[in-house]
């Protein structure tokens, strides 16, 4: 990733105000090709709502928003609300994103590892071959730029890790910028570049090594979110393709 | 045309049965029954802005319908209030509201039940050429919205990020939603739309895998609950649109009955 490349997307000077309140305050950031920068924060920081903003969907009350002239995004919201009595397979829902095109669906589903569900309903997913699927159907699009809200959400922490594995070696072979979010302190910190900690306004950002250093950092998590957070991206630097807590599992990945 | 006053019910009330299928199915979704439920509510008002300008009623009823359409949309984005208490507001506001104004006109008498429950039996050629026209016209709308429908059902916010007009698309779908609900009316009342959007396609759910059978199936629940209401409403002289509701609630406790094997997720 060099310096000078023109960013992907750039968030200057945002604030939001919702119902009068505010929400984001002062939020500057920008994504350069091919880098992981992970949002975390508390519940109610306004993380998905920054996530919103930096799509699009949202507009800002004030600052403003840019993405780089034809970016294409691949989007992974953090939960379908789907009706039970909504009849829809892997197959319809990935079908709907590129006009039935099982040649684009079929590699999609093995690189992120869910061929077996093809045919299956989307309400039977477990959770971690739901995020799957959404991962996939986030891929159609060879997008420039992943946007992922929580994508481990509903996922023990053994596919927590698999499923950050699997994101970083996304963006390696593909060498797509991911912009995802996360509450979750510890997994998330291994397979990220950039760390943005937010709670309505950015306290502090940086690698995760800095950030886990800074004292706004500790202030908002406390020190001992930071001991188990060492330990991760401690092994992450020795051993990419496995993690200490289960290599057993992750060996053949 | 068709002189046979049957005949005219039967073929009134498949081709309500058949659009109700597929626009059924999306209420059932995107939980739109109270939506619906709102917009018949309404109709009373409709027949009486008909009197008033001289125009057709069903027509008067439309252009109620679709106006309250835009209230609701417009007034989903407020916060004071919860979604099921707007819609109560406004059900039984316009409800009474058209009763109210139906007494002003002196000059005016109809039958309250007709518009209540429905009166399939005394279905007119114009009243066939509303549900057959208009109708056709909304399921092929409805047809070309499909897909993006689809995706807006699944989430709004992908869809929208995957460029699909989700504003647009909604105001035109509500509308088109106003426009049946007002066409349906005729065969089974205002109290009763909404049983015969939702009943058949909660039925043919237990049956489909994917939407599009699910809303085929629904079209036909809802013609079989058409004919077997109007024979029932014929044999032992009850009123029919009730009768009609009541066989779409045998067929679907029926459907309950049938073994798990038949059925799909």
């Amino acid at each position: 990733m060099s310096q000078t490349e023109q960013p992907l997307l750039e968030v200057s000077a945002v604030d939001l105000v919702l119902n009068k309140r505010l929400l984001l305050e002062k939020i500057d950031f920008k994504i350069a090709p091919g880098e992981i920068l992970t949002i975390i924060g508390p519940n109610g920081a306004g993380k998905t709502t920054l996530l919103r903003v930096a799509l699009g969907l949202q507009r800002p009350t004030t600052g403003r928003v840019s993405q780089r002239q034809g970016l294409t995004i691949g989007y992974m919201p953090q939960r379908l609300q789907l009706d039970p009595t909504f009849p829809l397979t892997v197959k319809r829902f990935l079908f709907l994103a590129c006009k039935n095109d099982r040649s684009k669906v079929l590699p999609l589903l093995e690189e992120v590892g869910a061929t077996h569900v093809f045919e299956s309903a989307l309400k039977n997913l477990s959770g971690g071959e739901m995020q799957r699927v959404l991962l996939a159907r986030a891929l159609i699009r060879d997008p420039e730029l992943l946007v992922l809200d929580e994508p481990v959400q509903g996922v023990d922490v053994h596919g927590q890790i698999e499923l950050y594995q699997l994101i970083s070696k996304v963006r390696d072979r593909r060498g797509c910028a991911v912009l995802m979010v996360s509450h979750d302190l510890h997994l998330v910190m291994a397979a990220t570049d950039h760390v943005l900690c937010l709670n309505r306004h950015i306290c502090c950002s940086g690698t995760p090594e800095s950030v886990t250093n800074d004292p706004a950092f500790l202030e908002l998590f406390g020190p001992s979110a930071v001991k188990d957070i060492a330990i991760y991206v401690h092994d992450q630097n020795h051993h990419h393709d496995e993690c200490a807590t289960c290599s057993r599992r992750l060996g053949n990945d | 045309m068709i002189d046979n006053f049957l005949l005219r019910a039967l073929l009134g009330g498949l081709g309500v049965a058949l659009i109700a299928g597929p626009f059924g199915s999306f209420v059932v979704w995107r939980r739109l029954a109270y939506f619906g439920d709102t917009l018949a509510h309404s109709a009373l008002l409709g027949v009486a802005l008909g009197f008033m300008l001289h125009i057709n009623l069903t027509l008067g009823i439309i252009v109620i319908c679709q106006g309250l359409a835009i209230l609701l949309f417009l007034s989903q984005h407020q916060r004071q209030l919860a979604s099921d208490t707007m819609l109560g507001i406004f059900a039984h506001g316009a409800l009474s509201l058209g009763l109210v104004a139906l007494a002003f006109m002196k000059d005016v008498r109809i039958d309250l039940v007709a518009y209540l429950f429905g009166d399939i039996l005394a279905i007119s050629n114009s009243d066939l050429g509303w549900i057959f026209i208009g109708g056709g016209i909304a399921l092929l709308v409805l047809l070309i919205l499909w897909k993006p429908l689809l995706a807006i059902t699944i989430h709004e916010d992908l869809a929208r990020v995957e460029g699909v007009p989700v504003e647009r698309i909604n105001w035109l779908f509500l509308g088109l939603i106003a426009l049946i609900v007002a066409v349906m009316m005729k065969v089974v009342g205002m109290l009763l739309v909404t049983a015969l959007l939702i009943i058949p396609a909660a039925t043919a759910r237990r049956f489909a895998g994917n939407p599009e059978i699910m809303a085929i199936l629904a079209s036909t629940f809802g013609c079989l609950a058409v004919s077997a209401g109007l024979f029932g409403s014929f044999q032992w002289d009850t009123p029919t649109g009730p009768s009609i509701v009541v066989a779409a609630c045998l067929i679907f406790i029926l459907s309950l009955l049938l073994p798990k094997s038949l059925q799909r997720n």
